[in-house]
């Protein structure tokens, strides 16, 4: 199964108020590929997403769900298509696991439907794919937070959605929990061609996890592609302000960003400093 | 911490938590048997005591449309009207603290959250001070009037600025709304004993003077608020895990939270218009329920309305024997009992939303 959808942002600016914070974004996202925006703190990276999931109206250009504009798409309808996991949703007091899955059906639920076979197979298969099907009955307050967060992958699972964007899935978590995530998310790409648009902070697993990697600086594209062709020394420098090596990921083979900063510096690695 | 131990093929049926349904079952049969008990407790209890066969008498010739002879069953007659204005305010008020506290993301939200109750009273005493108005009918379009203005008014304000009407934004304009026109109650009352006496009867919530003319022009208003409530509940139920999430669970939040909104104004401000403010209720049976059945609005609200059923009938019940040989209004109890509720609520609850 492979994802048909695709979504498109043209010339978007958008932003809180009179603050432009996107300004002026051509991006094609492509079906059945993770994509990974990275950036520093308050370049736009996380508003871009929200216009993208159209939680923010764009001030001009548009957000193009198969040519059609998602302003002008049924709402219901269309979130059947784009799923979205923001950076902070909020449980319920005393729910449980299996009933703050199943709200990921919303969607496909007429008024005074009842649950249907459908909706069951959906939160099955969710709670099986995230690994929390033993979880079920327990309250998502006595979780921890790494359960926490498959939780809310295995709601937005439930929606069935072609395309799922989500705004920094792995922040609060340990590292291991970090890379438990991103794997379940590339399961999840590989095994039902679901396009997955995502914020990541940590710049070394944006690159390691991205088919494309997105560099966003004052709310402007700086670069965007495959990122062993695009990840160099002067982006992440440009993108971060920080003065970086990169070599091999010993693991993926991926290019990898070491850091340099004011101290703890060998000698011998001088003479990667631009001096 | 005792953890649930399903089978494998339990956990394939995990949707409808075979926990959760059990307990949902057991709820919905325990406050229907409690209405029942409610309502005939309502009927038996006050100035006289009567027996099960006056009350079957009572009601049986009241269907009938008969006035019975022995005065036992008039006295059930009597406690007709009262004891259905009880299930009807107590159900409404409830329900409606439901929608408000899922409106806000806030427990301790309830009803009067909006200015409800603060713009019924400016109203009628407003309409006492200035009109001489005494006649129920009148009180109950000014209520009506003065709650449904008010509403309007903390709604548009708590909606002003980017991201249009957040929770806390309402709750903020709600409180801030309440305190100033409180403070107008007091100066329009305060120099005029004759007005604060007849003020008085109709601020100190209660059924007793249940009447089926004001009864039936509330009841529609009743009917479509709750019609109102279960349509927005799968609504409310997205809205619950943030507004974000909502959204992209397909849900015009907006129009979903007026709707609610609107739905919970008129419910309380009917039950007001008729009965007085009446606390507690709306705030605490929702609050009861959701530790029964877990957060779901699609079960919270009827759960709700029954609950709060039970409870005004109850208290209306109390206040006729703890007041004896007068009464003491339904209101006065709810307070009572509810003002302790709170404190545990305050205590226990993490107060996470909002």
């Amino acid at each position: 199964m492979t994802a048909q959808h695709q979504l498109t942002a043209e010339a978007l600016v958008s932003g809180y108020g009179n603050r432009t914070i996107v300004d002026g974004v051509d991006l094609e996202l492509a079906a059945g590929r993770i994509t990974v925006i990275v950036g520093a703190n308050a370049c736009g990276k996380s508003t871009l997403l929200k216009t993208l999931a159209r939680l923010i109206k764009p001030t001009s250009g548009a957000v193009v769900l198969d040519g059609k504009l998602i302003s002008e798409l049924h709402t219901k309808q269309l979130a059947r298509t784009l799923g979205l996991l923001p950076q902070q949703p909020i449980a319920p007091e005393g729910i449980a696991v299996a009933d703050l899955v199943g709200r990921g059906r919303h969607p496909h639920q007429k008024l005074f439907q009842s649950w249907t076979t459908d909706d069951d197979r959906a939160v099955v298969e969710a709670l099986d794919a995230t690994g929390i099907a033993d979880l079920a009955d327990r309250s998502v307050d006595e979780l921890s937070g790494g359960q926490r967060q498959r939780v809310w992958i295995a709601m937005a699972l439930a929606q069935q959605t072609d395309i799922l964007l989500l705004d920094e899935p792995t922040t609060f978590l340990d590292i291991a929990h970090q890379v438990e995530v991103l794997d379940l998310l590339t399961d999840l790409n590989h095994r039902r061609g679901t396009t997955i648009v995502m914020v990541l902070h940590d710049v070394n697993l944006a690159i390691r996890y991205a088919d494309t990697i997105v560099a966003v600086k004052d709310g402007k594209v700086l670069a965007m592609g495959e990122p062993s062709e695009v990840v160099t020394c002067t982006l992440i420098e440009e993108v971060f302000g920080l003065p970086n090596s990169i070599t091999a990921d010993p693991v993926s083979g991926k290019p990898m960003v070491t850091p340099i900063g004011r101290h703890h510096v060998r000698l011998t690695q001088s003479a990667t400093h631009p001096s | 911490m005792t953890s649930v131990h399903t089978t494998v093929d339990d956990r394939r049926r995990a949707p409808a938590t075979s926990v959760g349904a059990r307990r949902r079952a057991l709820s919905i049969a325990g406050l229907i048997a409690g209405v029942i008990i409610a309502i005939l407790l309502s009927l038996a209890f006050g100035s006289r005591t009567v027996s099960m066969a006056e009350i079957i008498d009572g009601v049986t010739s009241w269907v009938q449309g008969q006035t019975p002879s022995h005065i036992g069953a008039i006295a059930v007659q009597a406690r007709i009207p009262r004891t259905v204005l009880a299930i009807m305010a107590g159900a409404a008020l409830a329900l409606s603290g439901a929608l408000m506290q899922a409106i806000t993301r806030n427990p301790i939200a309830d009803p009067g959250i909006l200015g409800v109750n603060t713009g019924a009273a400016l109203a009628v005493v407003c309409g006492i001070a200035f009109f001489g108005i005494t006649s129920p009918y009148e009180y109950l379009w000014l209520a009506l009037g003065g709650a449904i203005l008010t509403s309007i008014f903390v709604y548009n304000v708590g909606s002003v600025g980017p991201g249009g009407s957040t929770p806390i934004k309402l709750a903020l304009a709600g409180a801030a709304t309440t305190a100033a026109l409180g403070s107008l109650v007091s100066a329009v009352l305060l120099p005029r004993t004759a007005a604060m006496d007849t003020f008085r009867f109709w601020q100190i919530g209660g059924v007793g003077g249940a009447d089926w003319g004001t009864m039936a022009v509330i009841a529609p208003l009743l009917v479509a608020g709750t019609l109102v409530a279960f349509i927005c509940a799968p609504g409310l139920n997205a809205l619950a895990l943030g507004d974000d999430v909502a959204v992209g669970l397909g849900v015009r939040i907006g129009r979903t939270r007026l709707l609610a909104a609107v739905a919970g104004v008129v419910l309380c401000a009917a039950v007001t218009a008729v009965a007085g403010p009446i606390a507690f209720v709306g705030l605490m049976v929702p609050h009861v329920v959701r530790m029964l059945v877990g957060p779901d609005q699609r079960w919270m609200m009827p759960l709700s309305a029954l609950g709060g059923a039970i409870l005004l009938t109850l208290a209306d019940t109390i206040g006729r024997l703890i007041g004896y040989p007068g009464e003491t209004e339904a209101g006065i109890v709810t307070a009572f009992v509810g003002a302790p509720v709170l404190v545990i609520i305050a205590r226990r609850s993490r107060m996470r939303a909002l």
